[in-house]
């Protein structure tokens, strides 16, 4: 039998505002295929997004659920989580909101290593507000902010989120969506920062402009730019040049998580320990 | 039984906060407010709560709206450069009718200014510190025991009228350190009057859904009522809408549940008004300099008095209207160029208010304020 989504789905917000073929639907599709399997409780589980495309998956979803200001996703879920320790806080943000405009909370949240699901919409583009340059979207690529060929170099998501800290990483697209499934299922069963980004086609706002104009075009095109990490490990830096790997990149179970390190701190302010010194953690420096 | 402690105003605040069942702080240092972060950082693991510094001031104002979201008592603190990076998402807290405590502690501006020095320079910034229509709640700590007991105020305003109240301290209160004399914790325990919830089936819960003056009923997270907090305009149950008379009552809203309670926030101090001949009017740390100014000004039989607003924000316009009917001279104080004066003359009907201000960062000095009051009257 097909898997019945409507138990997680705000079915009266049905259809979604996103265009007609937009990878985020597959996004949102295997996000609950993925909570439903690990048998989370919806009570259990708040959402948090921002601003763009992105920002909108959390009023669809029929979870404890938060729409932030732009960026800031990553700072608001911080203070649900510390807060309630105990619960499953996701945020899902966009390219932009994540890498631009919140990048500082991006950085702080992976260096903290607080227990936080990011997914990262990657679509390469400011869709929502019709096609301005993010931080992922291709050199030489049409932006309406760069109509002459986008000069602003990109940055890798993934590699800053494992140089901050994140304990876990990776990547995956909407072509695989039993892909997703499972790294997002690793990353909400993850105790720490797992970093999730998930590249997605918006052929409407980049492919237009950039020769693929329709979603399958956009969609080979994010074929054509991945690789799995088995492959990406064994290929030299030339090779690498314009490919992103996929798959877990990071995956680090030792590392000490953020509400569990602060649980220690109450326990020193309340008696129950020795207050925290160098010797506790591996790492110092 | 009421206390005595001996403690600054900064550490007061935080003291108030942890007795009033603030169960989370997000902040960002800043002279000169850091001593509350300092403060509460200590008091909270010890109750069981938390404290986060974060990476900014934005991310601090954030984590504490996420927190008080969730369902908790929250707090922030900062000084004038932090609450024009917090102001967007005070915004997202006026609009989505989330509780939360701001301390201000007021530094001279504008930008970097004087960091270290006192102004009362965010009292206009107080009234409108994110752009849109809303209704601020501002209230202003004008000596040691206001620090706590103003704290105290502003976490239950803040719970009855679910948006976030700021509590302006300046400079010289909050790292003024002295004997306070404070209510007793039981009391203010006993005094907490935590937000509405609703309790009937999740099915009947509008939490938007209100009577035209009154606030958002939110219930805390995790408990089987799943809504949504948005920024957008929203409906009953906070999904974003375009819908033209929804988004006109929300606003409308917004405005009638503070407007038609205001009994319910004001709170004024009146300092030997009633044989005055002169009306002083200073708010803040500007009102230890009036007292004594008025002290020594009768010692040579001028009989001067003050009117200080404790809630600036809304300002007690009916109560300046009518003083401004009672007397004829009137000397407005403040450590600014004349913020709250435009209030003052705007609630009065009145331009012919005398002013005395001063923004190079230091105090006033009661002899300040007599030698003005010599001068003009």
């Amino acid at each position: 039998m097909a898997f019945n989504y409507d138990n997680y789905l705000r079915m009266e917000k049905m259809p979604t505002l996103w265009c007609w073929g937009c990878g985020d639907g597959v996004i949102l599709k295997s996000f609950i295929r993925a909570i439903d399997k690990l048998g989370i409780s919806k009570d259990d589980v708040c959402v948090v997004s921002g601003i763009g495309c992105s920002g909108r998956f959390s009023s669809y979803v029929d979870f404890n659920t938060v729409h932030t200001t732009h960026g800031r996703t990553v700072a608001y879920a911080t203070g649900i989580k510390l807060a309630n320790p105990d619960k499953h806080v996701i945020c899902v943000a966009g390219d932009g909101d994540a890498l631009a405009i919140g990048g500082n909370h991006t950085i702080h949240g992976c260096r903290r290593n607080i227990d936080i699901t990011l997914i990262v919409i990657n679509n390469f583009i400011y869709g929502l507000t019709n096609s301005q340059t993010s931080p992922t979207t291709p050199r030489g690529y049409w932006s309406v902010t760069m109509k002459q060929g986008n000069i602003d170099p990109t940055f890798d998501g993934c590699k800053l989120a494992e140089a901050s800290g994140a304990s876990f990483v990776a990547r995956e697209k909407v072509t695989e969506p039993k892909k997703m499934e499972k790294v997002i299922s690793a990353a909400l069963q993850h105790r720490g920062f797992a970093y999730v980004e998930l590249l997605s086609n918006c052929h409407i706002n980049l492919g237009r402009k950039n020769k693929m104009a329709s979603a399958i075009e956009n969609l080979d095109w994010i074929d054509e730019i991945t690789v799995s990490k088995k492959k990406y490990d064994a290929m030299s830096e030339e090779e690498r040049m314009n490919l992103l790997p996929t798959g877990i990149l990071k995956h680090d179970k030792e590392a000490e998580e953020y509400c569990d390190m602060y649980e220690a701190l109450k326990e020193v302010y309340q008696g129950k320990r020795e207050k925290i010194t160098p010797a506790d953690f591996k790492k110092v420096i | 039984m009421a206390r005595e402690v001996i403690s600054s105003g900064n550490d007061l605040a935080a003291m108030a906060a942890v007795d009033s069942g603030c169960m989370f702080f997000g902040g960002y240092p800043i002279t000169p407010s850091s001593e509350v972060m300092h403060t509460i950082s200590d008091l909270l693991p010890k109750v069981g709560g938390a404290c986060i510094q974060m990476e900014d001031e934005i991310g601090g104002i954030c984590a504490a709206i996420g927190a008080s979201m969730s369902g908790v008592r929250a707090m922030t603190a900062t000084s004038g450069p932090g609450m024009s990076l917090k102001a967007e998402n005070l915004g997202l807290a006026q609009m989505a009718e989330v509780p939360l405590v701001v301390v201000d502690v007021m530094r001279g501006g504008p930008s970097t200014g004087l960091p270290t020095r006192v102004s009362q320079g965010d009292v206009a910034q107080a009234k409108n510190p994110s752009h849109g229509d809303y209704k601020s709640i501002t209230v202003c700590a004008g000596n040691l025991e206001e620090c706590y007991t103003e704290t105290v105020r502003a976490f239950n305003l803040a719970d009855r009228f679910m948006q976030p109240v700021i509590v302006l301290l300046d400079e010289t209160i909050g790292h003024m350190h002295g004997k306070a004399i404070l209510p007793d914790v039981e009391e203010v325990k006993a005094g907490i009057k935590p937000r509405k919830t609703f309790d009937g089936p999740a099915e009947e819960y509008r939490p938007y859904g209100v009577a035209q003056d009154e606030p958002a009923v939110l219930n805390p997270m995790f408990k089987g009522y799943r809504y949504h907090f948005t920024g957008l305009h929203h409906d009953a149950m906070g999904f974003p809408t375009e819908e033209i008379e929804t988004c006109r009552k929300l606003i409308d809203r917004l405005f009638r549940k503070v407007d038609e309670h205001r009994d319910e926030l004001e709170y004024n101090e009146e300092y030997m008004l009633d044989d005055a001949d002169i009306l002083l009017v200073g708010y803040g740390s500007a009102s230890l300099a009036i007292k004594e100014a008025i002290h020594r000004l009768r010692e040579e039989g001028i009989k001067a008095g003050m009117f200080r607003p404790i809630t600036i924000w809304p300002s007690p316009e009916e109560r300046l209207y009518e003083l401004g009917q009672k007397f004829d001279k009137i000397l407005s104080v403040e450590l600014n160029q004349g913020q709250y004066l435009e209030e003052i003359q705007r609630a009065m009907g009145r331009k012919d208010i005398q002013k005395l201000t001063k923004t190079n960062g230091r105090p006033f000095s009661p002899q300040d304020i007599i030698d003005k009051v010599k001068e003009v009257f």
